[in-house]
């Protein structure tokens, strides 16, 4: 490249900034081609695995709605957006789903839920996680059955100060070797089930006496 | 400038291999390689940024100077890495939620950088795009390689969900070779990278030292001198 007959406008400063905005503008070009062209398949695909993730934490037999259709926007305990899916039959809010985080011990733990309107767990499912394979991992559900303990529970049942894992004096077991973990994923849970209890009025209204749009 | 194809290819697959002589690419190779079908993915993305980066970077070079060269090296990289990261998302979209967080780590290879510097820019097109798939190759086997060795020794499977990566024709891949084993975890975390590398960069010098042996030529360690 350092060829020495190199012709001398090469040398301008001209020229290397143009040279360095043309390659920044064909750059830009083509970034924005490839996201026109991959946007529409990418929010398919994640509008799958939201319906994917939805349907494992609230069962099919309890909605003839889409789950995804008309969202509500609440605002959580923490001031944060919460975005809460509702499953409705008939006109009735039979239950909801929505994502809480657990401070596990590599980063937050991202949990799905789902409730029903009597404020029983219908499951929780961990949606992404940066937990120690082997050892942390045990909370998704391909690898154990201790997610599913969840299943049925409620406030009040077991008693406030049996939502803990076992070595803080709960009933949830922890892992071999892992704490924090099981703990995280209790506390979210049992979070997730107090924002259900204080804000379960205006969840589980029937959207106040309007006529309600029927899932087709 | 004439293009010595057998020579580019031997020196991308083994004697100037990316990872076992010119110990470059380590962040992203010991990021991913938990399992092989992973680096696999991994490889494979590589392989389509560093071709594409060798037909680029020898393209324009007539036009690029020395002093802004880097920059605009990192930038069509940069363009690449980013474009591939889009496709795989949009249309390998299970593999992007397993390798997604370590496509943005292919900017940082360094290989594909230094080959752009030392290869691309001097050479034509079809001599670069042939560097670049012979690199990427190299990279890949040993993507491939120490995957594999992990994978065994620490979930004792091997090419687990391949049928993710190449569709389900290939499940038949997906092997298990250890039945009911409990897992050896060291393998699995970073640790177990280093030290499976470790073995894989010794078992190539034993491998170059019987090559050259029987070649009968004294400077036994020169390939991996000459670039180390």
């Amino acid at each position: 490249m350092s060829d020495v007959s190199e012709p001398s406008y090469r040398q301008r400063i001209g020229y290397q900034a143009g040279l360095l905005g043309g390659f920044a503008t064909l750059a830009a070009t083509l970034l924005v081609a490839g996201n026109l062209v991959t946007q529409g398949p990418i929010a398919e695909n994640q509008r799958r695995d939201l319906i994917r993730s939805l349907e494992r934490v609230i069962p099919a037999e309890i909605h003839d709605n889409q789950l995804l259709d008309a969202p509500l926007t609440v605002t959580g305990p923490a001031g944060q957006e919460m975005t809460v899916y509702r499953a409705i039959q008939g006109e009735t809010v039979t239950g909801l789903a929505y994502k809480v985080a657990g401070n596990g011990y590599a980063g937050p733990i991202h949990i799905i839920m789902g409730v029903k309107r009597t404020g029983e767990v219908l499951g929780v499912r961990v949606l992404a996680h940066a937990e120690t394979p082997g050892l942390g991992d045990k909370i998704e559900v391909e690898r154990d059955d201790w997610i599913l303990s969840f299943d049925g529970l409620r406030l009040g049942e077991p008693p406030e100060s049996e939502w803990a894992v076992k070595k803080d004096g709960g009933r949830f077991d922890q892992f071999t070797g892992a704490t924090i973990t099981p703990r995280a994923v209790v506390n979210a849970v049992k979070d997730g089930l107090e924002f259900f209890e204080a804000n379960k009025g205006q969840l589980l209204a029937s959207e106040g006496g309007v006529e309600i749009e029927r899932g087709d | 400038m004439s293009a010595d194809y057998k020579r580019i290819t031997k020196d991308g697959i083994w004697d100037n291999n990316v990872v076992f002589s010119q110990l470059l690419a380590l962040c992203p190779l010991l990021a991913v390689t938990g399992t092989a079908t992973n680096g696999l993915g991994m490889g494979l993305a590589s392989i389509a940024v560093m071709v594409a980066a060798g037909f680029a970077v020898a393209l324009f070079r007539g036009i690029i100077t020395p002093q802004v060269r880097i920059p605009v090296f990192i930038l069509i990289i940069a363009t690449l890495v980013t474009l591939v990261d889009m496709f795989m998302s949009a249309w390998l979209h299970d593999l992007h939620k397993v390798l997604g967080l370590f496509i943005p780590l292919i900017v940082t290879n360094c290989a594909i950088l230094g080959r752009a510097e030392t290869f691309s820019s001097r050479n034509g097109l079809l001599p670069s795009m042939t560097d670049g798939l012979m690199m990427g190759l190299g990279f890949t086997l040993a993507l491939v390689a120490l995957g594999a060795f992990r994978e065994v020794l620490g979930s004792g499977t091997l090419f687990a969900n391949a049928a993710l990566l190449l569709g389900d024709a290939f499940s038949f891949m997906e092997l298990t070779l250890i039945p009911e084993y409990r897992g050896f975890l060291l393998m699995i975390l970073p640790p177990g990278g280093f030290i499976a590398l470790g073995f894989i960069l010794a078992a190539k010098r034993v491998i170059d030292r019987k090559l050259t042996e029987r070649k009968g030529l004294a400077e036994a360690d020169a390939p991996a001198a000459a670039t180390g």
